[in-house]
């Protein structure tokens, strides 16, 4: 067990420095200048500029020390925030996406399974025909026109009842979170849905269900114990995928409701040439998936003597 | 016993006499079929799907409307407004001497029209200068006066005209002094105007509104262009928009997937069929980009391939979906083959003397063939998502160019005043997504080889 | 959705076996909610500590005399000296000051110096002994001369040096050519400063009160290590409010300085920053949401905001978009005829009232907005531009001229390069149509990224660029010398004699009317040789809670500001 570990973590090394490589050379392809501004700059500040952020050397040594300030985790320091690292950016902004990301898989998943089962429990009757239009709307509405449609819903309810208890943007507490991570997640619960849909279905043909059913065993012991149990375990493999996903996903529902997520930080440092926040983000991202990834097959890996042989 | 002759060892001349057919036999494909079709919401969606492609396709050949075309006569038009317009004389400016005579205060000096509104007014008192205010509603108690459109910091000028979007209704005009600070105060006075829609001449024989040669004055009515679903906010139709749109958003939501596929079973049946070695280092290359954050690096080779003028941006949208996608696919092909491989007849037909390409192309890709096709149904709406989510970001198709994604994205703007804007773009999104997605749970179900041996 | 269609329950006993089977897992449901409630509350007190700041509030909080805002986004830079942008500018003017400051009505008026004086080859300013930082330190003229020696310091990089120009060696030390110690500023003791002037400068005064010229305090920049300004508690403040609280990207908190000298500034104890958010829409809906005290309204909320009944106000900016000619010898955009056709061909009312929409934006008529200002009153009212018609026919005249002079059959593809903004795209997709019908003339948009955009302009690598100016100082020159041949900015390269000439008048003829004169002459050659097309002059509708007064919004530094604000109750 120790080696396989061991052996992921080796791989996600070498895929990190896949990503950084990809990222850097993507990075110093992209047409543009960052050290211009709207007020033109001088030839002299302009090479103390490249001084400042090393662009004034060939960009193989360029790439080196990138490396060598990565395995040191130090993504240095932002060009249109120049007082600001880049790692005290990911810092700050890098939980609250962390956050949004986690209670929006928590409804997705906690929606899917619930809603997914109902649906299977009333197939074909009232409460199925209601979930599986939010399953539509979820799977087929572009995010950006869910987050924005939401927003005004929220502004309209809350001035009908007086009340802002659920705010329409910021951060902060509980209730600016609710909101967001719903419209964040509804696409993930949409798609757990059907899948515990589909696997309940399956399951209510089972062999062990019909002899269950047969011993006399009470419904209710039976939908608990077997149907609902068995279902999940789909569920479960892909909500490791899904976290990552949806952590690293969060950039429309971060720029509409005003969220200071990282996601949102890196679309305007990208409108911006921001490199390094640009690399920095990226790379970060990358390296946070890739641990994702590991951190989940190595918890297989503990469930299941399957995956660790392979 | 059985009486042999010899003419039982005669050769067989046709196939039909060998066996009696108990039912025709399927292939896989028709099998597939024959499944797909009893399937009410796969062939719902299959229907969409086909409807979708001849709107994009042959739709533009039967509304044949320029979709650059900008009517600035119509900026904003929800589907079936009043289209009726009167001819009225070129715009001439206007240095503010009033033709109505003989009426004091906030006035109209000339008939309200769409091209413009002509007010005047005398001095308020104790007015420093003046504000003028257009309103949709009347002032009220509270003193909403509307939007402040012009504003005058002396009180020699007493008229103003306006020329902002002017649509036909109901407009409130207000004009408001203005203290020394140029604050405004709560001296006022207002009119109502109602506004007719008009267009000139010129403009109607440059849009073939008229036909060639009739005889048409000023105060004559006729019809404005007609756009079934609506104007955008430059004026433009937006069922032509919409059409154009689906060329692109289908364009990238199709062939990128197409693409990636195609390259993904490349890689993949390579990769599975040597096997080895080259396996592993194929795939661990496959792991890697796997690996990248999607969208961060989407946005990042947008931006890096650059977008030339005049350039509509697609392509390089279409080469970041096609490098981003592709280990997907190949992972799946790698798998299909791999297990193909150790079957019966790839042993039998290698006895046979088969060569690898043969082997690859005869019985392995073939029998990979559901699978692909059904990654590639399901991967066509997140292609078209991904576009959306680019233009939302300002990183999508570069303009006149229209799509379905930046067209919402606009709309958004526009979503409280004429919500049509969103609405079109967007459930052409959504229908096209969701068709596809049934179309692929159609499709999974029908091409499952489990299935098959169920009934 | 599996086809495994049989569906195998027993249908006797279907229904209460739904039921139980329902209950129970009601009661599963029951305990998730518990469980994600609880997980909600404890990542709420994560949340807190990670980019929270106290961004749920009112509008305005009369009993703790307190208001909340929203910014466009992070400020970027806040060290005074090196900052471009209107954002850190914004925030600078409500926790800093400098020798003069601007009172409510936009009069001049006395700031950390109560008196000062201008000469032809220099000026000085006393400075009063009440101005302090936010330790109790009085504020010396050392403070600015160690500011404005940074600001003209090569190695600080300042993309603003060049203001400082009009100060004597100024642009030989920025260029490197002279150590900082000889910018002609002085501090004679810690309450008086003498400026030497390059030339005569008759505006000087009046950039005295922009940021670019705020004090920094030598001990404490040093003690900062390189990381001033980073932090709320790495500035140190001499204006009405401090920084109490900064948190990146999310919220900050200004709390009155206990040491400002000044009662006429800074009526209101608390602002918070409670949002940073680039999104208007977002802005809008936390106004009618009651959280937030001003917000800017577009020209398509309009509607809305009028069946709220707000009461809509209305500001003009100060920035003026124009379409700039490429005039490099390469480029047909040199020719005349072709810049005089595309002139003729377009009317920039249709442009504003027709695509824009905007209520606030007025049609480009002039390099010079209507708000800057002449010998005496209104520059546009002294010297009134040409006043501009289309005339397609004419146009085409001129353009079958360009062609002849440039020995074409016709006119290749022309390249219009816009921003990535939506009203870049809506310029873009206006004049190419506009162009298209009047001239038939093939345009192509050529849309890119703000950084892009700018390295395609000063490579030259366009044919018209569809681009904006805003005021650096409030004086005709700060637009006069935009196209002057040796100006940087000026990325067409635009250079004609007569004009520059023009140009050196505005620069330092110290005869007011004299440099008006050679303005109008500028107004006059940029719409005759068309050097560029005007398109608008930027203005903005906004919405302020009643319940503010003397809420401010200024075209040049920070675009708004709360220092004169207060709140007035009476209507609760």
């Amino acid at each position: 067990m120790w080696g396989y570990i061991f052996k992921r973590l080796v791989q996600g090394i070498i895929t990190v420095w896949f990503i950084a490589t990809a990222t850097f050379f993507a990075m110093h392809s992209v047409p543009g200048d960052p050290l211009l501004n709207d007020r033109a700059v001088t030839p002299q500040m302009r090479a103390n500029l490249e001084a400042k952020y090393g662009l004034d050397k060939p960009v193989l040594t360029q790439y080196f020390v990138y490396l060598g300030n990565l395995s040191r985790g130090d993504f240095g320091i932002s060009f249109t925030q120049e007082n600001r690292q880049v790692n005290d950016i990911i810092r700050q902004h890098f939980p609250v996406s962390a956050i949004l990301g986690v209670l929006a898989v928590v409804f997705a998943a906690a929606g899917g399974v619930l809603f997914g089962a109902l649906t299977a429990l009333y197939r074909n009757r009232l409460p199925d025909y209601i979930i599986m239009f939010l399953v539509i709307l979820g799977i087929s509405v572009p995010s950006f026109v869910l987050a924005a449609l939401s927003q005004l819903a929220l502004v309209n309810l809350n001035s009908l009842f007086a009340t802002n208890i659920l705010p329409v943007a910021g951060w902060g507490t509980i209730r600016h979170m609710l909101v967001p991570a719903l419209v964040l997640g509804l696409g993930t619960m949409a798609y757990l849905t059907r899948l515990m849909r589909s696997s309940m279905l399956e399951i209510i043909n089972s062999d062990y269900v019909r002899t269950a059913r047969a011993k006399g065993v009470p419904p209710a012991r039976i939908f608990a114990r077997h149907q609902l149990r068995n279902a999940i375990l789909p569920v479960v493999t892909v909500l490791g995928p899904a976290i990552a996903a949806i952590t690293t996903g969060g950039f429309v529902v971060e720029l509409v409701f005003a969220i200071p997520g990282l996601g949102r930080y890196f679309v305007e440092a990208v409108q911006q040439l921001d490199y390094t926040v640009i690399m920095g983000t990226t790379v970060f991202y990358g390296a946070f998936l890739v641990f994702m990834v590991i951190v989940v097959d190595v918890i297989y890996g503990f469930i299941d003597p399957k995956v660790r042989l392979e | 016993m059985i009486e042999l002759t010899r003419n039982d060892f005669d050769p067989i001349k046709s196939k039909a006499e060998t066996q009696g057919e108990l039912r025709p036999s399927l292939s896989y494909w028709q099998d597939a079929w024959r499944r797909l079709k009893a399937n009410k919401r796969a062939l719902v969606s299959l229907y969409l799907v086909i409807f979708l492609l001849l709107f994009a396709i042959v739709g533009p050949w039967v509304w044949r409307v320029d979709p650059a075309l900008q009517d600035l006569d119509q900026v904003g038009q929800a589907p079936g407004v009043d289209r009726r317009a009167v001819i009225i004389d070129e715009y001439a400016p206007w240095d503010g001497e009033s033709a109505i005579s003989g009426f004091s205060g906030l006035r109209l000096s000339a008939a309200a029209t769409t091209q413009a509104v002509r007010l005047n007014w005398d001095v308020l008192e104790g007015a420093n200068g003046h504000r003028v205010y257009r309103n949709l509603f009347p002032v009220g108690p509270e003193l909403a006066f509307g939007i402040p459109i012009a504003e005058f910091f002396d009180n020699e000028t007493l008229f103003f005209e306006d020329r902002l979007d002017v649509q036909p209704g109901t407009y409130f005009y207000s004009i408001v002094a203005l203290d020394l600070q140029s604050k405004i105060t709560s001296t006022y006075e207002s009119i109502t105007v109602s506004v007719t829609r008009v267009t000139t001449l010129a403009e109607a024989i440059e849009n073939k509104l008229v036909p060639e040669g009739a005889f048409l004055q000023s105060g004559d009515e006729i019809l404005l262009a007609l756009h079934p679903l609506g104007t955008d906010y430059l004026g433009r139709d937006m069922l032509a928009r919409l059409m154009a749109g689906a060329q692109v958003s289908l364009f990238i939501g199709i062939g990128a997937p197409f693409l990636f596929v195609l390259f993904g079973v490349t890689f993949g049946s390579i990769a599975g069929y040597i096997g080895g070695r080259a396996d592993q280092i194929m795939m661990r290359f496959a792991d890697f980009v796997v690996a990248l954050p999607f969208l961060l690096f989407m946005i990042l080779f947008k931006i890096s391939f650059g977008i030339g003028p005049g350039e509509s941006g697609v392509f390089p949208m279409l080469v970041a979906l096609v490098i981003l996608m592709w280990p997907a696919t190949a992972r799946l092909v790698r798998g299909q083959i791999l297990q193909i491989r150790e079957q019966g007849y790839i042993a039998a037909s290698q006895l046979l003397g088969a060569r690898p390409g043969y082997l690859i192309l005869r019985h392995m890709l073939p029998n990979t063939m559901g699978v692909v096709l059904v990654t590639l149904t399901f991967a066509i709406p997140s292609a078209i998502f991904t576009e959306a989510f680019l233009s939302f970001i300002g990183m999508g198709v570069v303009p006149p160019t229209p799509s379905w994604g930046s067209m919402s994205n606009e709309g958004i703007k526009y979503m409280l005043i004429s919500p049509h804007e969103l609405i079109f773009p967007a459930l052409l999104i959504s229908i096209t997504v969701l068709a596809f997605n049934l179309l692929g749970d159609g499709l999974r179900d029908a091409l499952d080889s489990r299935m098959r041996n169920f009934e | 959705m599996s086809t495994t269609g049989i569906e195998s329950n027993a249908m006797a006993g279907k229904v209460s076996s739904t039921r139980s089977a329902g209950r129970q897992l009601a009661l599963y449901g029951g305990y998730g909610v518990a469980a994600i409630v609880a997980l909600m509350y404890l990542l709420s007190l994560a949340a807190g500590s990670a980019g929270g700041g106290g961004s749920s509030g009112l509008a305005i909080d009369a009993q703790n005399n307190s208001i909340t805002i929203a910014l466009s986004g992070e400020p970027p830079q806040m060290d005074h000296t090196r900052q471009v942008d209107s954002l850190s500018g914004t925030v600078q003017e409500h926790v800093l000051e400098g020798l003069l400051t601007y009172d409510y009505s936009d009069n001049l008026v006395p700031g950390v110096a109560y008196r000062w004086e201008m000469r032809d080859d220099g000026a000085t300013f006393w400075l009063r002994d009440n101005a302090r930082w936010s330790d109790g330190e009085p504020v010396t003229a050392h403070d600015f001369v160690f500011a404005w020696r940074k600001l003209v310091d090569p190695d600080s990089g300042s993309l603003y040096s060049f203001v400082a120009y009009p100060i004597k060696n100024a642009e030989a030390v920025n260029n490197g050519d002279l150590p900082v110690e000889s910018l002609g500023v002085r501090a004679v003791d810690d309450a008086t400063l003498e400026v030497e002037f390059e030339r005569p400068t008759p505006y000087f005064e009046k950039l005295m009160a922009f940021n670019t010229f705020f004090p920094i305090r030598e001990d404490f920049f040093n003690s900062t290590n390189g990381r001033y300004a980073s932090d709320a508690d790495q500035l140190l403040y001499n204006g009405p409010y401090v920084i109490s609280s900064w948190v990146h990207g999310s919220s900050m908190r200004w709390e009155k300085n206990p040491y400002y000298w000044n009662d006429e500034k800074g009526f209101i104890d608390v602002i918070n920053v409670g949002y940073m958010t680039q999104d208007v829409n977002a802005r809008l809906n936390l106004f009618k949401d009651g959280q937030i005290v001003e917000t800017q309204l577009l020209a398509p909320m309009l509607t809305n905001a009028m069946e709220q009944r707000w009461q809509i106000d209305r500001f003009m900016e100060g920035t003026l978009f124009f379409l700039e000619f490429n005039h490099r010898e390469d480029r047909v955009t040199r020719n005349y005829h072709l810049r005089k056709a595309l002139q003729l061909a377009q009317d920039p009312v249709e442009f504003v009232y027709k695509a824009l929409k905007e209520p606030s934006y007025l049609p480009g008529v002039s390099l010079f907005p209507g708000w800057i200002k002449g010998v005496n009153g209104l520059f546009r009212q002294e010297y009134p531009p040409i006043k501009h018609q289309i005339n397609v026919a004419k146009a085409k005249e001129h353009l079958a001229l360009a062609i002849q002079e440039l020995g074409l059959e016709e006119i290749p593809p022309i390249i219009l390069l816009v921003d990535d903004s939506p009203v870049g795209n809506l310029t873009g997709e206006y004049y190419q149509a506009v162009y298209r019908k009047n001239l038939g003339l093939d345009i192509r948009i050529d849309k890119q990224i703000f950084k892009q955009r700018l390295e395609k302009m000063t490579l030259g690598d366009f044919d018209i660029v569809a681009a904006g100016w805003g005021p650096d100082y409030d004086d005709a020159l700060t637009y006069g010398d935009l196209f002057a041949s040796w100006n940087l900015n000026n990325r067409g390269l635009y250079s004609n004699p007569e004009f520059d000439q023009n140009v050196r008048i505005g620069q330092s003829s110290m005869d007011q009317q004299k440099r008006m004169d050679a303005f109008a002459e500028i107004q006059r050659i940029i719409y005759e040789d068309v050097v560029i097309i005007p398109a608008y002059e930027r203005g903005l509708s906004f919405v302020v809670d009643s319940r503010l007064k003397n809420f401010k919004r200024r075209s040049i530094g920070a675009p708004v500001v709360f220092n004169y604000a207060y709140i007035d109750d009476a209507e609760l």
